[in-house]
C-alpha cells in the first residue's frame, strides 16, 4: 500500500494542535517541557479560550515559551511570574491567566511571589516544572535537587547539612487557604501524560469558579543537566524523584486529599 | 466649579490617581509615602471608579504586578520611597526594555542604605541615569508643590503612554508630607476602549499573538532594539519642561528642582530685595533635562549654582549643559537635612556676590 493512502483524515489518531507554533522547540531531545507546552495548548484549544488566555513565561529553559505557544504572553523577571499574573488577573478577571515556571524560578528566587499569590488566592493557574536542577544555566543545584544528587554546584552530591535539604513547595502551598487545587504529575509516559492533561484542564476550568490558585507540578527529567540519556533519566526519575515527590492530587476543591 | 482641598502631597497623588482614571495601583508601605496607599484604601476606589488597589508582599512584587498589568494596556502605577525604589529597579528595567507605560512615584528619603526618613534629593542619579541595568531612561517629573503632585499624575501617564515608557514622579519627603491648598483635577472616566494592537489581552483571530518581553537572544535584534530605544529617548526632549523665575535680567542663576526650588524661590526674593539680580531655573522634567535652555542661559549669566538636597548630583548635568562657559557651583544639604533660604542666600553672597 502506498503511504499516501494511509495518511488520510480518517486514519488520523493524532495531530499537532495549531496553538503550538511551527517553531522548532529549543529544548533538549528527551526533555519534558515540549510535552507540557503541548498539553497546555491542547487544553486551551479544546476549551476554545485562545482569545481569553494570557500566559506568563519564566526565566529558565522555558524563557521563550512564547516562541512555541500561539497565545498572548508576557515574559517575567526571574521568579516574578505570579506577581505579573496577579496584576493581569486583577484587572482582567474574566481572562484565563497562567504562569509557567521552573523549580529555580518558583521555589527559590520567586518563593515570596509564589507563596503570597497562593495565599491571596489569586484566581490563576500555576504550572510548575520540577526537574530538580537549573537547566538553562547548565545544571546547578536547585531548591528541589535531591539529597546526594550531583549538580555542577554540588559536584559531590547535595549535602543537606550545609546546603539545606530539598523541599516540597507544592505541599507547602497546599496548606494555604488560597489554593483550591494542587496536584503533582509527570509526562514521561503516555499514561501519566493523559493524567497530566486532565489536571491542566482542571486548572483552567477552576478559573471559572473564582476560588483561588490551581497549582500543578510536573516532575520532569533533565537528561542534559543530570548527564544521562533520555531513557536513563526517566528511569532515574521514577526511582528517585517520584519517591520524594509522589504523584497525584494533593488538594482538590479546596480540601487536602490526605486530611489535615 | 473648582474643587479646592487642603492635602498632603502623598494624599494629592492618591486622589489625583483616582481622578485620572487609573486602573490599578500596587504598592507596599514605606515611610514617608505610606499615605498614598492608606488614602486610596480609605477612599474605596473600587466603588468610586472601579480602580484596583492591592497591597503587595514587597516592592519587588508591586513593580512586577505593574509590569504584568501594564502589558495589557491598562493605566497602572506604584509608589514607594528610596529603599523600596531600589528594590524595584529590576522590574523598572524590564518595563523600560519591554516599552510599557506606567507611573512610579518616588517620595525620596535620605540614604544610603536605610538612611533616614527625612527628605532628600539624593536619588537623582538613580532616577535620571537609569537606575537598573542596561541603557534605558525614564521620564522624570519633579513636582515642587502639592498642586504639582496632583497635576503630574495625569501628565505622567500622558507622557508614559505617548512614548510607551515608564514615567517617574521624583518627589521627596517634604513635598509628600507637607499640606497645601490644591485644586483637584476633574474626574476622568477610566478608559474602556483603547489601542489593543500591542497588548496581551488574548490573541484574537484578526491578529498575530502579542508578546511582552525585554529578551532578544539574537544580538542583532537586541542591537536594533537598543538603537530604537535611544531614538525614542532623544525624541522625548521635545517634552522638556521648566519654569524660569526672575531670569530675564539675572546676572546669576540658581538651578533647583522640587522642594529645593521652593526654598530657592525665597532666596531669589531675598536677594532681589537687596538689589542682587539672581534668577532661578526650575526643571519640571529632570529627564528630559533642560540642557538647551541652560546652555542658552550660560551665554547671559556670570555663574550658576545647582542647589540640591544631595552631595551634588544634578550639578553634573548643569555642568554638562553649560560645557564650561560659566562656573557652576553646587550647594546642598545631605542626609535628610534641609537648607533654609538664608543658607542658600549666604552661599549665593559668598560665591556670586563676593566674586564681583
Amino acid at each position: 500500500m502506498d503511504i499516501k493512502q494511509i495518511i488520510k483524515e480518517e486514519n488520523q489518531v493524532y495531530r499537532r494542535t495549531p496553538l503550538m507554533t511551527e517553531a522548532t522547540l529549543s529544548y533538549c531531545p528527551g526533555c519534558g517541557h515540549g510535552t507540557i507546552h503541548r498539553l497546555i495548548m491542547e487544553v486551551v484549544e479544546e476549551m476554545g479560550i485562545q482569545s481569553d488566555t494570557i500566559g506568563i513565561a519564566p526565566v529558565g529553559c522555558a524563557v521563550i515559551a512564547y516562541d512555541f505557544m500561539d497565545i498572548d504572553m508576557s515574559q517575567a523577571a526571574h521568579g516574578r511570574a505570579p506577581a505579573l499574573a496577579t496584576g493581569i488577573k486583577r484587572l482582567w478577571p474574566e481572562k484565563y491567566v497562567f504562569t509557567y515556571q521552573g523549580d529555580g524560578d518558583l521555589a527559590a528566587i520567586g518563593t515570596a511571589e509564589t507563596i503570597h499569590a497562593c495565599n491571596r488566592g489569586e484566581n490563576i493557574a500555576i504550572f510548575f516544572v520540577n526537574n530538580g536542577i537549573y537547566g538553562m544555566t547548565g545544571g546547578q543545584m536547585a531548591p528541589t535537587t535531591l539529597e546526594g544528587m550531583k549538580s555542577s554546584t554540588s559536584p559531590y552530591g547535595r549535602n543537606s547539612e550545609t546546603m539545606g535539604p530539598p523541599y516540597k513547595i507544592t505541599e507547602m502551598v497546599a496548606q494555604l487557604p488560597g489554593t483550591y487545587y494542587v496536584a503533582r504529575h509527570a509526562v514521561h509516559k503516555p499514561g501519566p501524560v493523559r493524567k497530566a492533561k486532565k489536571a491542566i484542564r482542571q486548572a483552567f476550568e477552576n478559573q471559572k469558579l473564582n476560588k483561588g490558585v490551581s497549582l500543578v507540578e510536573f516532575v520532569s527529567n533533565c537528561n542534559s543537566g543530570w548527564k544521562m540519556t533520555p531513557n536513563d533519566s526517566n528511569i532515574w526519575m521514577e526511582e528517585n524523584m517520584f519517591k520524594f515527590y509522589p504523584m497525584g492530587d494533593i488538594k482538590v476543591e479546596g480540601k487536602l486529599v490526605n486530611g489535615d | 466649579m473648582k474643587e479646592i482641598a487642603l492635602m498632603k502631597g502623598n494624599e494629592a497623588v492618591a486622589e489625583a490617581a483616582i481622578r485620572a482614571g487609573v486602573d490599578g495601583y500596587f504598592g507596599y508601605p514605606i515611610t514617608p509615602q505610606s499615605e498614598v496607599m492608606e488614602y486610596l484604601m480609605l477612599q474605596r476606589p473600587e466603588e468610586r471608579t472601579g480602580m484596583v488597589v492591592l497591597q503587595a508582599e514587597s516592592e519587588v512584587a508591586s513593580i512586577n504586578m505593574v509590569y504584568g498589568a501594564a502589558g495589557t494596556g491598562k493605566k497602572v502605577m506604584t509608589s514607594s520611597s528610596s529603599p523600596g525604589i531600589s528594590l524595584m529597579q529590576e522590574g523598572i528595567s524590564y518595563i523600560a526594555g519591554a516599552e510599557l507605560p506606567c507611573l512610579i512615584v518616588n517620595v525620596v528619603r535620605g540614604g544610603p542604605g536605610l538612611g533616614t526618613i527625612q527628605p532628600s534629593q539624593a536619588d537623582y542619579f538613580q532616577s535620571v541615569k537609569g537606575g537598573g541595568h542596561g541603557d534605558y531612561r525614564l521620564i522624570v517629573l519633579a513636582p515642587a508643590s502639592v498642586q504639582e503632585m496632583a497635576d503630574f499624575v495625569d501628565l505622567g501617564f500622558e507622557l508614559a503612554f505617548k512614548y510607551r515608557n515608564p514615567a517617574m514622579i521624583l518627589s521627596d519627603g517634604l513635598i509628600g508630607q507637607m499640606m497645601e491648598k490644591v485644586e483637584l483635577p476633574p474626574q476622568k472616566e477610566r478608559v474602556k476602549e483603547f489601542d489593543q494592537s500591542w497588548v496581551i489581552t488574548g490573541k484574537t483571530q484578526d491578529r498575530e499573538r502579542n508578546i511582552i518581553t525585554s529578551l532578544n537572544l539574537d544580538p542583532d535584534l537586541q542591537y536594533e532594539h537598543n538603537l530604537k530605544l535611544q531614538e525614542k529617548y532623544k525624541s522625548m526632549e521635545q517634552d522638556v519642561m521648566f519654569e524660569k523665575i526672575d531670569c530675564d535680567d539675572a546676572d546669576y542663576l540658581l538651578v533647583a528642582y522640587g522642594s529645593s526650588a521652593r526654598i530657592c524661590q525665597k532666596t531669589v526674593d531675598m536677594a532681589r530685595s537687596k538689589g542682587k539680580k539672581i534668577g532661578l531655573l526650575r526643571p519640571k522634567t529632570l529627564d528630559p533635562f533642560p540642557s538647551a535652555e541652560l546652555a542658552k542661559m550660560s551665554r547671559r549669566v556670570k555663574a550658576m549654582m545647582a542647589v540640591e538636597l544631595s552631595a551634588g548630583q544634578m550639578v553634573e548635568d548643569v555642568r554638562l549643559a553649560v560645557n564650561g562657559k560659566v562656573p557652576v557651583y553646587h550647594y546642598g544639604m545631605v542626609g535628610g537635612k534641609i537648607h533654609s533660604p538664608d543658607d542658600v542666600l549666604s552661599e549665593v553672597e559668598d560665591k556670586f556676590i563676593g566674586g564681583y
